[in-house]
């Protein structure tokens, strides 16, 4: 095993974060372009994405807002998608939990699906890293994608603004909803929770002020909670 | 940007920014939670549980009405939407490629309306 730094780390984190480039960047383009198609200036459209910093809420707040949801169930829906950050930040604490309140902090606002996944795979794997070389990895996985991701954004602002109307890209919204959902469902019990979720959706769309994502967002969560305890047992029987 | 060309825009500015500055805080406070302020308490297994699906729930939720009702065709079923989304959620799935599903579902879209005329 070769020493390492924290400087080797981040250097690590950087690399390893390189294939993630091909999904930050034209994901950026996408939310810029969808967020001026919506009629966020430049201005507003780089505070969501850099103050928010998570594409998936920013593509369902900026949908429910076109949809004219009532305001509260926006921010809600918003919240929900970004539920997972939490779980990420308490799976993350065994590793970083143990350094100054303000590095804690910046940690928190950058835990992103990439830098979570990428990180907790590492920390896994060599738990004889320091805190100081666990702080560096994780920073340099948001090294290249934060300002990709951020630059990209800006970029399709700027393009947004020239698309003629004619182009319709209403749909590409939900079309990248899917996207990013898919590669996500990766067990049974994703699967499950996905699909309950999609199913009562159709007679939820029903109720009013937009309650109906609420309902079958949580009939979803727990539909793949429920279907994991099941299959967990049932392989345990197995083995 | 000339005022002939902006786009609509559906929502208030006052909406916009409420939405902007509660999210922005929100998932500041989720992220940090536990990180920083529970610090190395164990949360229950059973409220991680339910976290884990969240993602996987609540974007299928928001989108399936979107696919089968699509607004902009005045919430009318159509052919080419559904084939389109549903093309995205297996290409998607199967790459694991979030660029590989939105490109799928993208060129699906626009050639079959370009084949039906639309």
């Amino acid at each position: 095993m070769a020493v390492s730094t924290p400087f080797s780390s981040f250097l690590r984190g950087m690399r390893d974060s390189l294939p993630f480039i091909l999904v930050a960047g034209p994901f950026g383009l996408l939310f810029g372009i969808l967020a001026t198609e919506a009629g966020l200036n430049l201005f507003e459209t780089v505070v969501f994405t850099v103050s928010i910093f998570a594409g998936a809420a920013q593509l369902t707040s900026l949908g429910l807002l076109q949809e004219q949801a009532p305001t509260i169930i926006v921010l809600l829906s918003g919240l929900a998608v970004n539920l997972r950050m939490a779980m990420y930040s308490a799976s993350l604490t065994p590793y970083l939990g143990d350094a100054p309140v303000w590095k804690r902090a910046i940690a928190a606002y950058l835990t992103v699906d990439q830098s979570y996944a990428l990180s907790i795979i590492r920390f896994e794997q060599e738990p004889e890293m320091t805190v100081a070389e666990r702080y560096a990895y994780f920073f340099g996985t948001n090294s290249v994608i934060a300002p990709v991701w951020t630059l990209s954004t800006i970029l399709g602002a700027l393009v947004g603004a020239q698309l003629p109307q004619s182009w319709n890209l209403g749909f590409v919204m939900p079309i990248a909803f899917l996207a990013v959902v898919a590669p996500m469902l990766r067990t049974p019990a994703h699967r499950i929770a996905a699909l309950v979720a999609a199913v009562v959706a159709l007679p939820a769309a029903m109720l009013p002020f937009n309650l109906g994502l609420i309902v079958a967002g949580a009939a979803g969560m727990a539909a793949g909670a429920r279907a994991e305890l099941v299959l967990n047992r049932r392989s345990e029987a197995a083995a | 940007m000339t005022p002939e060309t902006a786009p609509p825009q559906v929502f208030t500015d006052l909406q916009f920014w409420i939405v902007c500055i509660g999210l922005a805080l929100g998932s500041f406070v989720l992220r940090f939670g536990f990180l920083g302020l529970i610090g190395s308490r164990e949360m229950p297994e059973w409220v991680l549980r339910h976290l884990r699906y969240t993602a996987v729930a609540i974007l299928p939720a928001l989108v399936t009405p979107l696919v089968l009702w699509p607004t902009h065709t005045g919430g009318v079923f159509s052919l080419p939407h559904f084939v389109a989304a549903v093309l995205t959620v297996v290409v998607g799935f199967l790459t694991r490629s979030v660029l590989g599903g939105i490109v799928t579902g993208g060129v699906v879209l626009y050639a079959l309306q370009a084949m039906g005329g639309g």
